[in-house]
């Protein structure tokens, strides 16, 4: 029965964002500068939706993603009713239950037997259904020894625990759920997730808010990505993840450029004392590296000068954003003000850790300088990014063959490796996996 | 507004188990427990009669006697009605989770609150009821009909004027501090303490302004004075009216509703 479940139209919900001023309104002031009616209406408004639809036919599973404050936790407030929309409309049918918080209502000082009551009567159920479903609720939550205990005595994965099976024993045709797989251990999201198959193979349809991307795609039949309080694109959950990361890489490219600008704006032009001496990236790399005293910086006496650095990615654009094993150019324009024989580049690639990836450089390649005169620019290729996800930063130098800085840029630029393989560690060697014929192995399937 | 009024009904068995709830939270951790439903009434009454009998001996009028038996018909509904009003006033604000996080009807919550101190109201009637019967003061069943009635006349009114008290406590948080005051200057200005025969004249008609007056004063004509009721048609008109207070409390608490999950 492909009928609609929820239908949102044009939602759009504004929040007032108070003034100083008005925050400190009292009931006299009011009534004093007669503002009483004007107070209440707001002056300074803040849209956090602009008008969004959506519809998820029944029984299916809908993940809605986004950045932090896109809108996505007031979509899922508007749709459960605990928040009207300013314009719009939504229409959910069946009964709605809320994982927006989880044992929010229960009270401290009596035991759980007894929230666990009151708590499912406020998602909507009677007495008697509440007594029917108990020793389920009680055996999900794992909590059967301490349930007659009050519950200000557990801890907080217990009272959460407690809350999600509550909800979810409810027995909703409609399940809201924010963020809120992150309880309990590893076990007890298994158990939800299962919990959370088997609604769907009843045919419960699921509005799921989350930030786990792999969770959507795994799970979920349709997705939204709302932005900034907009619909950016809906429909196949890979295609719109796809649309968000890509979204989310370019976002995290702009700030990562804007880091190394402030990075070399701020970095000082003589080296810290206790680091003068680790002159040249082969050097630093032998050295063991204390992170914080790792301090990004510039120094040299500029007889090279390294005007600029970029790293340029497949399409020969500048960049900062990798696939891993991806090509990588790292691409110095340097400039000599009088010409030179005794000169050598070198990089380094440290990890967040701090650790160095990988150093390098002319000199230790068996390569020496011979003459530089004017500007130039100078490539060091990497054909394929072997490393695993995560931010690096490198350092660039001109120095002389024995290790005198001309121009040395300390950890002031910064790349970014994506992966969708979560592998740990740090080189990503090229690999392939081969099975003999008696070991049979397939692509992953949705939980 | 009626179609709220009419879902308010279904949650019936919430309202009955948040009541159950908020009587059982107070006392637990406490060693007497339950019992402090009953004491807390019985020592307030030996202070004022404390105050009144002892401290200043000369002045209630002498024809009213037992003079604790008289203060105990008012002060027992007073308390009821003054921590209704009182606690409400916090009451949206301090169960915020409730109203921000589940979909949830929130004039429950200053029901509940109302409710309860109901129920402590009821408490008290046994003790009230020692008194009577250690006074030797005979009851006429008759009159006695009408308790209900001025019970109900009163939760009424309580419910009232609790939710228009908790829906604008939530815009204009310093009512809280406000009410305490007023609550102050309100049990004065009824006749709890004193009898209304003795209030001067020049402030009977405030007084008679005042819907607790009323209600006390039917308290005390059914459980105190000897004779019939004589104040019914008091009471009957301050019911009509407390249907009228409820239903502004409601409407106000209604058209506020919707401001609730962002305020509070």
């Amino acid at each position: 029965m492909p009928d609609t479940a929820i239908e949102a139209v044009d939602v759009t919900k504004i929040y007032r964002r108070y003034a100083h001023k008005r925050q400190f309104a009292t009931l006299k002031s009011a009534l004093v500068s007669g503002s009483l009616i004007r107070d209440l209406k707001p002056e300074d408004t803040f849209q956090a939706l602009k008008g969004v639809s959506f519809s998820v036919p029944s029984g299916c599973t809908y993940g809605i993603v986004g950045r932090n404050g896109s809108g996505k936790s007031t979509m899922l407030k508007c749709v459960a009713g605990i928040t009207r929309p300013t314009t719009g409309r939504i229409a959910v049918r069946g009964r709605i239950s809320a994982l927006i918080e989880l044992g929010a209502g229960f009270h401290p000082e009596i035991s759980g037997r007894e929230n666990v009551f009151i708590n499912g009567m406020m998602l909507g159920l009677s007495k008697r259904e509440v007594t029917k479903r108990f020793d389920e609720i009680v055996e999900f939550a794992e909590l059967a020894p301490f349930i007659d205990a009050p519950v200000k005595t557990y801890s907080s994965g217990m009272y959460m625990r407690l809350g999600f099976a509550v909800a979810i024993n409810v027995d909703p045709d409609v399940l809201l759920i924010d963020e809120v797989l992150a309880v309990g251990d590893e076990g007890f999201t298994h158990k939800c997730l299962d919990k959370f198959s088997e609604f769907r193979r009843r045919g419960k349809t699921i509005l799921l808010v989350t930030h786990s991307l792999g969770l959507v795609e795994r799970f979920c039949d349709e997705a939204l990505w709302i932005d900034e309080g907009e619909a950016r694109a809906s429909g196949d959950p890979r295609r719109v993840v796809g649309a968000y990361v890509t979204a989310v890489e370019k976002s995290e490219e702009a700030s990562l450029a804007s880091g190394d600008q402030r990075a070399l704006e701020q970095s000082t032009t003589a080296p810290p004392a206790e680091i003068a001496s680790v002159s040249d990236p082969v050097a630093a790399s032998e050295a063991p590296i204390d992170m914080f005293r790792a301090n990004e910086g510039r120094w040299g006496s500029r007889e090279i000068e390294i005007t600029s650095v970029h790293f340029v990615g497949a399409d020969g654009q500048p960049t900062h954003v990798f696939r891993s094993g991806d090509p990588m150019t790292v691409q110095l324009s340097i400039n000599a003000a009088a010409p030179i024989d005794d000169f050598a580049f070198g990089i380094g690639i440290f990890n967040g850790d701090g650790i160095c990836c990988y150093g390098t450089n002319t000199w230790v390649e068996e390569l020496a300088g011979r003459r530089l005169e004017g500007s130039g620019e100078v490539r060091f290729v990497i054909e394929s990014l072997d490393l695993t996800e995560g931010t690096y930063k490198i350092d660039v130098a001109a120095h002389s063959r024995d290790g005198y800085p001309y121009d040395y840029h300390r950890l002031l630029y910064t790349f970014r490796v994506k992966s969708r393989i979560k592998d740990v560690g740090v080189y990503r060697p090229r690999h392939r996996w081969e099975f003999s014929p008696s070991v049979q192995m397939g692509p992953t399937l949705k939980p | 507004m009626l179609a709220n009024l009419k879902a308010l009904v279904r949650y019936r068995g919430l309202i009955q188990t948040l009541v159950a709830r908020d009587l059982k939270a107070r006392y637990r951790g406490s060693v007497l427990g339950f019992f402090w439903s009953f004491i807390n009434p019985l020592l307030l009454l030996l202070i004022y009669s404390f105050v009144f009998t002892v401290v200043l001996p000369g002045v209630h009028p002498p024809e009213i006697e037992p003079y604790a038996l008289f203060m105990f018909c008012g002060i027992l509904p007073w308390t009821w009605f003054s921590s209704s009003l009182m606690e409400s006033s916090g009451v949206l604000i301090s169960g915020g989770n409730l109203i921000k996080k589940v979909l949830f009807p929130a004039e429950v919550l200053p029901i509940v609150t109302v409710l309860a101190n109901m129920v402590h109201f009821c408490l008290g009637l046994p003790i009230l009821a020692g008194f009577l019967i250690y006074y030797r003061r005979p009851l006429d069943p008759l009159e006695l009909l009408w308790f209900p009635v001025i019970v109900l006349v009163q939760l009424l009114l309580t419910i009232g004027l609790a939710l228009l008290v908790s829906a604008l406590t939530v815009h204009f948080r310093d009512i809280k501090d406000l009410l305490g005051n007023l609550l102050t200057l309100w049990f004065f200005a009824t006749p709890i303490i004193y009898p209304m025969q003795v209030a001067p004249s020049r402030f009977k008609t405030a007084l008679n302004m005042n819907p607790m007056t009323h209600l006390v004063i039917s308290y005390q004509e059914v459980l105190f004075y000897v004779g019939p009721h004589g104040h019914w048609k008091w009471l009957v008109a301050l019911g009509v009216a407390s249907i009228g207070v409820f239903l502004i409390g409601y409407f106000v608490f209604d058209r506020l509703r919707d401001s609730f999950a962002e305020e509070v």
